[in-house]
Formats: structure tokens, C-alpha cells, sequence
């Protein structure tokens, strides 16, 4: 687009050359038109309030209705509350067990590694539509599915309908999540191992450094990177999340939004459900609050994360 | 070589702790297949056993072939997969080539401004993207899904394809200059089939969050016409919610094809994330 002028001006001799602006043109309109611009178009609604149906500039007042409106404040803070948690327990379930796995899987000349690889991937391809049906029907004490197995380990009696209790809801829809895309960073931080030289680790066992010890001394420094990268995924996407829920509990996210996080709370408010009525400017500023969240996430990564782990890298 | 690391309770422990993992990995969906062969007294009966010739029933089958028309979701999703792969590959190549190829002014300026778009995530934007659906009547048109799945996918594919055709030897392409070709059979017959496996790794990255995306699909195009069969799944499990048969065979039948595929194609995916196509 702006490139093949500049592109001209640095060498005024050579010929325009447009193969540059066909090769990006494309790429960067649909990418401008319906990305960034909507993006920026939302930002710049939550600005905007519709009063006797004209858009009319209210500055923070949105926001100001959001944090400090009993009618919004309330479900606000606690979907911000409930993502939060949504987010602790992938980051402290999640990413273990995915570098568990990736450090077993990793072993030298482990056989069928195939197979368990993927195996374990299998849940991160099915649709949320899926995911979030089949637990719900195995967790439901209808069926009785769950109980049935927790029998088999002689722990039947802690059994209760999970999905349906306001204090278990958010952390068992979390571990399904969990199960979900624990694939995800079992394959990042198994891709990392295997990248570690083996003039390395073998340096290690010539110092006797071998089992537990070479995983916490040699490979856990090595594989900081990427441990970085699957923590910023992880934010990114729990506090993008809505489909897991809204499939297993609706749009009102219940048990009295007890699952309710700020995917579902967006959902709620630009489009209304049920006897709230849908609200596009309240919405663009629940969408804008999570894009700053977001970025704020990114740039910790970026700013803080990633240039103190670059020495590390090979 | 390394004999010291291995011991054989150590490996007897990782298999355990790996064949435990995917046990319950696949349960779940093995259980959802199984039952959903089974009557309505065998599902309630006896979970946990495969279907035998006493409790075998295809009813769920016959009822959701009855009422949804899944194959129209079907063709759905698979026309708005197929062609936003197309135009996130074709569109996300050439910019990819454009950006590792030429020194240009705002070279960087663009990679950066082209991979914003990897770590922000387009639904942040779905206001104004419906806006401008409804202002340009896209609304419950697969067109719209295309555009935005199109959008969506770009960021990604552009940064991973730029990082692969940084590889693609010079000698290479200045031979082909020297040919008297033009820059843009350099890119279609020389490059691009070069860069084929990383295609492969894009396409297989690009196509599951397609294919599975509800949010979208339940905004911008909700109709009859126009529905997914992510969508259409959905709102059909949310009308059987008691008919445990349907729901059983539905989930199965959202599960297989995604499943043969992946079986297809879960080498060249596991290559590419293994490859350190997403470091």
C-alpha cells in the first residue's frame, strides 16, 4: 500500500516497483478492513453513549458505568473475579502437567511416544460445541457416568453435581478446559526439549548430572522460553474465552453467574439476553477493557519476559 | 549412549503416567461414540460397557438425520473452511514473500504491524464488525464468515510462511531473474512449491479454529442457510437437551470427521508444531 512510494523515494533511479504492492495489497486490506479498523472502531465506540438514537460522545462514561454502576459493576467485577481464577488454575494445572508430559514424552528412545502424543492432542481438535457437551452429559448425576467411576476408586461419596453447585462450577468448567488444550503446551515445551543440543545434556552426564537433577538444572533453565510463550497463550486465551461456557452453561452462565466470565458478560451485554436489552456501546466497552487487558498481558511478556529470557537461547 | 538416564522403573513410570493421561484423554470421547450406538436402557443401563447385540440401537442416528439438516450445515462449514484456507494461504504467501524478499522502506514496520494481529484476538472487535456487516449486507452470508475467518488467520500464517521463505535459497530465484522471469512467476512457480510443507502446517493451524468457532457464526450469520455445523450442533443439543439418544449420536457425528482427519493429518501437524514453526 504506502510502501511503493517510499520504496521509490529511496531509489529514485529504479522503476516503481509495483510487484511489492500486489504481493502485500491484498494481505494487508482484508487484514486493515476487518481487523484493525473494527478493532479501532470498537475502541472509539465505548467512547460513544446512544441517546434518542443518536451516537453522542461521553468520554469515560461508559467506563465510569461499568466500574461504579451497582446495574453493571457488580457483574462486571465479578466476571473479571471469575476469569482470574479461570486463568490461575490453566496456569497451575495446565502448563504443569503439559511440561510433565512433554519431559516423559521426550525421554530418550521412549517407545510409542507416537501414539501417546497423539493421543493426548486428541481433545484440542473437537469443538468447544463437543467438549462442552460431553463433559456436561459425564458429569451430570443423571447419567451417572462420574459417580460410577469415582465408585471404582472408592470415592463415591465425594461425589456431587459439579457443574451444578455455584462453588465447584467455575473450577470443574476450568479443569475441562484444562483437559482440553493441555496438547497445546505439551507440544510447545516438547518441541523445546527436543531442541536442547545433545552436547549439552551429555556435557551434564559426563558432570553426573542425570534423571530429576539434569530436568530442574539443565532443561528447565533451557526451556524458559517457551514456558514464557505458552503463559501469554494461556492469557491471551482465557481472558478471550466464551465458547466452553456459554455451550455448557448458556449465555447467563450459571449457576447465578457463578461460571460468568467476561466473554460471556460481553456476549450478555451487546446483544441482551433475556430481559436485558442488548447495548453495542456498553459492549464495545467491555470488549475495550479486555483489550486492555490483553495488551497489557502481551506487553509484560514482550517488555519484561521475553528480553530477560533471550540470554538463555542458543 | 546415555544409560544412566534410563533405568527400567523409571520407564516403567512413564508409561504409567502416560497411559494414564491419555486414558483420560480419550475416555470421554470413546464414551460419547460408544453410547451413542446403544438404546435408550443401555445408555442409562450400563455406561461403561461397549455396545452388545441386546443394547445396540442406531435410534439417535435416525432421529438426528430426521430433524437437523446437518448436511446442509456440513457444506457450510466446509465451504467457509475451504475458502478462507485459500485466501489465508494465498493472500498470507504473498505477503509473507513480499516481506522476506524485498528490502523497502516500512519493511518492518509492516511485518510488526501485520503481526499485531497474532496476539490480539479478533472477536475484541466483533462490534464494529457487525456494524460493518450489517452497513454492507453481509449479515447471514457466508461472505461475511470468509472475510473475518480470512482476517483472523492471516497474522499467523503471514509471520510463519515470511520465516520459511527467508530459507528458500537466492541463487535460487536470481537464476530465475536472469531467466528473464517476472518477480510474480518467481513467487508461483518457484517459491511457493518449495514452501509447500509450511503450506501444510498453515492450512492444518488455520482450519481448526475455523471449523470449531462458534462466536462468529452465532453472530454474523445465524440463519437457516447459513449455519455452521458447529452452530447448527449447538442450538440442535440445546433442543434435545432431554433426548440423550440424539445427543449422543450428534456429538459422534461431530466428532468423526474431525477425528478421521486428524488421524490423516496428525503427523504433518505435530511436525510443524515440533518444528519450531511457532517459536
Amino acid at each position: 500500500m504506502a510502501s511503493e512510494p517510499m520504496a521509490a523515494a529511496t531509489r529514485p533511479k529504479r522503476p516503481i516497483r509495483w510487484h511489492i504492492a500486489v504481493f502485500l495489497a491484498p494481505a494487508v486490506l482484508v487484514y486493515t478492513a476487518f481487523m484493525i479498523l473494527p478493532l479501532a472502531g470498537t475502541l472509539q465506540l465505548s467512547l460513544f453513549r446512544n441517546v434518542e438514537q443518536h451516537q453522542v460522545f461521553v468520554g469515560l462514561g461508559n467506563f465510569r458505568t461499568l466500574f461504579g454502576d451497582p446495574n453493571w459493576s457488580v457483574n462486571f467485577w465479578n466476571a473479571l473475579r471469575n476469569n482470574v481464577w479461570f486463568f490461575i488454575i490453566h496456569m497451575l494445572v495446565q502448563n504443569p502437567i503439559g511440561i510433565l508430559l512433554a519431559a516423559l514424552l521426550s525421554s530418550p528412545r521412549l517407545r510409542f511416544a507416537a501414539f501417546y502424543r497423539t493421543a493426548i492432542f486428541v481433545p484440542t481438535i473437537l469443538s468447544f460445541v463437543i467438549v462442552g457437551f460431553a463433559w456436561k452429559l459425564i458429569l451430570s448425576p443423571l447419567w451417572g457416568v462420574a459417580p460410577h467411576l469415582m465408585d471404582l476408586v472408592g470415592l463415591k461419596s465425594l461425589f456431587t453435581p459439579w457443574l451444578g453447585k455455584e462453588e465447584y462450577a467455575l473450577t470443574a468448567l476450568s479443569l475441562v478446559s484444562v483437559w482440553q488444550f493441555v496438547g497445546i503446551p505439551m507440544m510447545l515445551i516438547y518441541a523445546a526439549l527436543l531442541s536442547i543440543p545433545d552436547e549439552v545434556i551429555e556435557a551434564a552426564e559426563c558432570d553426573g548430572i542425570t534423571g530429576l537433577s539434569q530436568f530442574w538444572k539443565i532443561k528447565l533453565p533451557l526451556i524458559l522460553p517457551s514456558i514464557g510463550i505458552i503463559s501469554i497463550l494461556t492469557f491471551v486465551g482465557n481472558f478471550n474465552a466464551f465458547d466452553l461456557i456459554y455451550t455448557a452453561q448458556g449465555a447467563l452462565a450459571g449457576p447465578n453467574y457463578s461460571t460468568d466470565i467476561l466473554g460471556t458478560f460481553l456476549y450478555r451485554a451487546f446483544f441482551g439476553f433475556q430481559l436485558q436489552v442488548g447495548d453495542p456501546n456498553m459492549g464495545a466497552a467491555i470488549a475495550t477493557i479486555m483489550f486492555l487487558i490483553i495488551l497489557a498481558g502481551v506487553c509484560v511478556y514482550l517488555f519484561l519476559v521475553q528480553t530477560r529470557l533471550r540470554r538463555y537461547q542458543f | 549412549m546415555s544409560t544412566a538416564t534410563r533405568s527400567l522403573p523409571r520407564t516403567i513410570g512413564a508409561h504409567a503416567i502416560l497411559l494414564t493421561y491419555t486414558a483420560i484423554a480419550l475416555c470421554p470421547v470413546i464414551l460419547v461414540i460408544m453410547n451413542s450406538f446403544k438404546s435408550r436402557a443401555g445408555i442409562f443401563g450400563a455406561p461403561l460397557t461397549p455396545p452388545t447385540p441386546k443394547t445396540f440401537d442406531l435410534i439417535g442416528y435416525t432421529t438426528v438425520f430426521g430433524q437437523g439438516d446437518f448436511i446442509h450445515y456440513f457444506q457450510n462449514s466446509l465451504v467457509v473452511t475451504v475458502a478462507s484456507l485459500f485466501f489465508v494461504l494465498l493472500f498470507g504467501a504473498m505477503a509473507g514473500f513480499s516481506l522476506s524478499e524485498y528490502r523497502f522502506r516500512g519493511n518492518t514496520m509492516m511485518g510488526l504491524y501485520l503481526a499485531l494481529g497474532i496476539m490480539i484476538p479478533i472477536r475484541l472487535g466483533t462490534v464494529a464488525i457487525l456494524q460493518l456487516m450489517v452497513a454492507s449486507g453481509l449479515v447471514n452470508t457466508l461472505t461475511a464468515l470468509i472475510l473475518v475467518y480470512t482476517a483472523q488467520g492471516l497474522p499467523l500464517a503471514i509471520f510463519i510462511l515470511s520465516e520459511f521463505m527467508k530459507q528458500v535459497s537466492d541463487d535460487l530465484k536470481n537464476a530465475g531473474r536472469i531467466d528473464g522471469l517476472s518477480e510474480y512467476t518467481i513467487f508461483f512457480r518457484l517459491v511457493l512449491p518449495l514452501v509447500r510443507p509450511a503450506m501444510a502446517t498453515v492450512a492444518v493451524f488455520t482450519m481448526i479454529p475455523i471449523w470449531n468457532d462458534l462466536w462468529f457464526p452465532l453472530i454474523l450469520a445465524p440463519s437457516e442457510e447459513t449455519k455452521t455445523v458447529t452452530l447448527g450442533a449447538q442450538l440442535f443439543l440445546g433442543q434435545f437437551v432431554t433426548n440423550w439418544n440424539a445427543i449422543l449420536a450428534a456429538l459422534s457425528l461431530a466428532i468423526l470427521p474431525v477425528l478421521i482427519l486428524y488421524v490423516i493429518f496428525s503427523r504433518q501437524l505435530i511436525r510443524g508444531i515440533t518444528s519450531g514453526a511457532v517459536k
